[in-house]
């Protein structure tokens, strides 16, 4: 078996390792605090690509191919139809395009807690976001 | 929404469901699933007739955008409903003949009914909308169902030049019959045809009436190929033949006769419009009739012949227009014209109807359509032999067919111009009766060599590329319906004048009809009228042209090529291919320095002229924040690093200083708490520093010792230019408050309207949530354009290696 040429990036690697998923965690979070509190969609997205940037700088694109075998592409489609279809959606209650609902809930374990239409719509600009960012960056970084 | 919209709609919602029949039924045909669309929709509006007959009109609202005067208004009179049942009569007839003329093995049938459904569907959006701009829609619709149909076999070459010339004429068309549509707007402050008519006498005085006539006319010219715009028409006979009977005979190239027919009640109040209607009419009539006597291919002769008929009916719109200007009492004499006009347009969806399937037929069974190749057919296929004897003499102008009927009443109509003593006719109106009766002679000669040459004579067999033999029936219904209805009609034509063709006159002259109704009454003999001895005169002479007509051939030849209106087109458009060609290469040569250079250049010329202009420059240091020791410190940071890059010796280097600056700002937001924005400039920031040294590679080497002093001083004005107006205008708008922020109103409803907290986020998805919308598609369609550029560059390499 063909032994991995070193590196010397030992530290990089290794602080990435736990990085990625402190950053991932803390996108994810931003990107549900959105409406309340500094983040979204946007931001959220682009904090997540940072992340999978990062394993890119670290290591290199073949390993963070086989890591997250995502075609990125399919992720801005399926984003805008998230996107796409909240906005449809409204057209089915008989409001305009783009029309959005919100009901507060108490559920178990999140206690009062609003349910917002407009966190599928973010949804949408998140994945969008991540699918844009990942795919010209792998595009241009494969290109070699 | 009424069942009148539904029946508008309907061949649209089939088209979505036709494809998915396919996966369901292999085995049987998709035209039969299509073959129920124009009957149902035939059969209701039979239920209509008798309504129009007692000259009611029937009128349906539905709101579209009604914040543009916009709504889908559906409306069925005389006109509408003759042509709306003519789309959906003879859109049955060609879907069942399709069902047998285009093979289910071979054919991508889903894409050929698909395109059907969508004209008809189009078509009859244009008949029967009353509102001007759902009337463009849907015939914008019509030329692009039109463009898919006659590309349908799109692998061919001829199909390909076919489809695209006669987008290019008829989309041309359409756009300016839009500009006449907006000009009619803007004198009558509606795009209610209706009301529009209403206001006719009005409407006549306004300095845009012309402009906006014209620009109709335009439209209607182009899609119903009246020269010189005609020369789309023969191309597009590379459709299957089924289209062609369809669209380019029966339906489609007569929207533009609608159109003329249906705006008639507005414009014919000008002199113009007779003059112009009737003298193009005329003049295509004559210029298709006598191109039709040099084609070889059976088709092309029917082209030629649908084009000059074309004009035939389009001519006696514009005698008709004539009665609005007669004085005298007995203005039914003009109004004949229109009646004509009208019935011609029925016989010939007939006849040309039947003699295109019968070309179709003559097609499939021997495998050309070549004139030169075809005769004696008459021992082999007998019932065709028969349809086309039928088709073709009623065509001719031969009794007892109507087409002979509709010819003596073209005729007539054209005399009583001659004899006109008004707008000028008395001297010019001469040339009426006289090129009316010379295309007609062409139009004998014509008729003559499509039926004898194919029918009689020695039958060359070897030269056929299939043995011919008889139709299966299938094909043979539709047509032997079309000509029964020729004979029905010659015979009893009077079946048609009191159900729809004298609600259709009503249609188009409201006024003149409601105030001295005309009652239309067709008689097969009336005695030995001038008009009868123009037909003998026609078929004397057609006779004796027919026998010759291989020694007079020769005239064809005296137009050189160079001089054709299709080339004309063609050279117009290689003319405007290389042109603009040019034009781009000129400015957009690949730089992307000189790109960047425009776009800079003209963001601050334009706002520093703008501010010049409106006198914006003020500054008001009434209201600043105090500068702390932080402010300054970045300040000094982003001020040190900017400089810095300038005098930067690697990219990595300036790279890395871009970044510090990109950072510092992000910094300042946090000052001015600004917390979104701070986080968005800071991940910003990181992924475009990544994505720099990613393509590092690709970037070309870099020279920072660009020698050239005039790029140095283009270099030195815009980045100077740039910055000045920038600081102006960050400094202007702080200064001025011309209204109230509209932060405040954000700041009211946020919460209350959309449950939310966060002011710039609710922004993003909710207030401004169609924005965000087409951002994250734009940027979508970025992540495309690159994937497929780095893509599609890389397959070329490996390809060539």
């Amino acid at each position: 078996m063909k032994t991995k040429p070193k590196t010397n990036d030992l530290i990089l690697q290794t602080v990435t390792k736990v990085a990625t998923f402190v950053i991932v965690l803390f996108s994810i979070h931003i990107f549900f605090a959105g409406h309340y509190t500094p983040g979204g969609g946007f931001i959220g997205g682009l904090m997540t690509s940072s992340a999978i940037i990062l394993l890119l700088l670290a290591f290199d694109l073949k390993t963070v191919k086989a890591i997250l075998p995502v075609n990125y592409l399919l992720l801005v489609a399926v984003g805008l139809v998230f996107s796409v279809g909240t906005g449809t959606g409204a057209l089915f209650f008989d409001a305009p395009f783009l029309t959005h609902a919100f009901e507060y809930f108490d559920l178990p374990l999140f206690g009062h807690t609003s349910l917002h239409t407009a966190v599928l719509f973010d949804t949408g600009v998140y994945l969008v976001v991540i699918g844009v960012t990942m795919t010209i960056i792998q595009t241009i970084g494969e290109s070699e | 929404m009424s069942m009148l919209h539904w029946s508008i709609l309907l061949p649209f919602i089939a088209a979505i469901c036709i494809p998915f029949t396919g996966k369901i039924t292999r085995k049987i045909h998709t035209g039969w699933f299509v073959l129920a669309v124009p009957i149902a929709i035939f059969l209701y509006l039979c239920t209509l007739l008798p309504k129009i007959k007692e000259h009611t009109t029937i009128m349906e609202s539905v709101s579209w955008i009604p914040s543009l005067d916009i709504s889908f208004d559906a409306y069925v009179d005389g006109l509408g409903l003759l042509f709306a049942m003519l789309i959906t009569g003879i859109g049955a007839l060609v879907t069942l003949y399709s069902i047998f003329y285009m093979n289910k093995e071979k054919e991508n049938l889903v894409n050929f009914y698909v395109f059907l459904l969508l004209f008809m569907g189009a078509m009859l959006g244009v008949v029967l909308s009353d509102n001007l701009i759902v009337l463009y829609t849907f015939w914008e619709f019509t030329s692009l169902s039109s463009f898919l149909l006659i590309g349908y076999w799109n692998d061919r070459k001829a199909s390909r030049y076919g489809a695209q010339k006669s987008l290019l004429i008829t989309f041309l068309g359409g756009l300016s019959m839009l500009g006449g549509f907006i000009a009619l707007y803007v004198m009558g402050d509606t795009f209610s045809i209706r009301e529009l008519i209403s206001m006719a006498p009005e409407l006549i005085q306004h300095p845009l009436f012309y402009f906006s006539m014209v620009l109709v006319l335009l439209g209607a010219f182009t899609k119903s190929a009246q020269f010189p715009f005609h020369i789309w028409l023969p191309d597009a006979m590379e459709a299957p033949t089924p289209v062609s009977a369809y669209l380019h005979s029966a339906t489609m190239v007569k929207a533009g006769i609608y159109l003329v027919a249906r705006l008639s009640p507005i414009f014919a109040l000008s002199a113009e419009w007779v003059w112009i209607v009737g003298l193009v009419g005329i003049i295509t009539l004559f210029w298709g009739s006598f191109n039709a006597i040099r084609q070889h291919d059976l088709k092309g002769i029917l082209a030629f012949s649908t084009i000059s008929q074309l004009g035939m009916i389009m001519s006696m719109l514009g005698m008709g227009a004539a009665a609005l200007h007669y004085t005298g009492n007995d203005s039914g004499i003009y109004m004949a014209a229109t009646a004509a006009a009208i019935f011609h347009l029925i016989n010939h969806a007939t006849f040309k109807g039947s003699l295109f399937m019968v070309v179709g037929i003559i097609d499939h069974e021997t495998g050309t359509r070549d004139i030169r190749k075809l005769g004696g057919l008459m021992t082999f296929m007998p019932i065709t032999f028969t349809i086309a004897a039928i088709g073709s003499f009623s065509m001719a102008g031969l009794p007892p067919f109507n087409g002979f009927l509709s010819k003596e009443m073209f005729f007539k109509s054209t005399l009583t111009m001659a004899n006109a003593d008004f707008l000028s006719l008395e001297t010019w109106g001469i040339l009426f009766p006289v090129i009316a009766w010379i295309a007609s002679v062409f139009t004998f000669v014509y008729c003559m060599i499509l039926f004898f040459k194919t029918f009689t004579g020695k039958a060359k067999l070897d030269q056929l590329p299939k043995k011919p033999h008889e139709a299966p029936i299938g094909m043979l219904i539709s047509p032997i319906i079309l000509v029964s209805l020729v004979i029905i009609w010659g015979l009893f034509p009077n079946m048609l004048a009191e159900t729809i063709i004298e609600p259709a006159v009503a249609a188009i002259q409201p006024v003149l009809y409601a105030a001295d109704p005309y009652h239309v009454h067709i008689s097969m003999w009336h005695g030995l009228q001038p008009e009868l001895w123009m037909t003998i005169g026609v078929v004397a002479l057609g006779f004796i042209l027919y026998k010759t007509y291989p020694s007079w051939t020769g005239i064809y030849k005296w137009l050189p090529k160079r001089f054709t209106l299709n080339n004309a087109y063609n050279k117009g458009l290689s003319w405007m291919d290389i042109g603009s060609n040019r034009l781009t290469r000129g400015y957009m040569n690949g730089n992307i320095h000189d790109y960047l250079v425009y776009i800079f250049g003209f963001t601050f010329i334009i706002l520093l002229y703008m501010m010049w202009r409106v006198d914006a420059f003020t500054i008001n240091t009434t209201s600043v924040t105090p500068i702390g020791i932080y402010e300054v410190i970045l300040a000094v940071i982003l001020v040190t690093a900017s400089i810095m890059i300038l005098f930067a010796k690697s990219r990595l280097t300036s790279i890395i200083l871009l970044g510090t600056v990109g950072y510092t700002v992000s910094l300042l937001f946090v000052l001015f708490r600004a917390p979104d924005l701070a986080l968005t400039q800071f991940v910003i920031e990181t992924v475009s520093t990544s994505l720099f040294l990613l393509c590092f590679y690709h970037l070309p080497k870099y020279k920072p010792k660009e020698k050239r002093v005039r790029f140095k001083v283009t270099n030195l004005i815009i980045a100077l230019g740039v910055g000045v107006t920038m600081t102006l205008l960050a400094l202007s708008s702080h200064s001025t408050k011309l209204f109230d922020s509209i932060s405040e109103y954000y700041k009211q409803v946020t919460y209350k309207e959309a449950g939310g907290e966060n002011m710039v986020n609710v922004i993003l998805v909710d207030f401004r949530g169609l924005d965000t919308m087409f951002e994250i598609t734009v940027l979508a369609i970025a992540a495309i354009g690159i994937y497929t550029m780095i893509k599609l560059r890389l397959e070329r390499k490996g390809g060539a290696e």
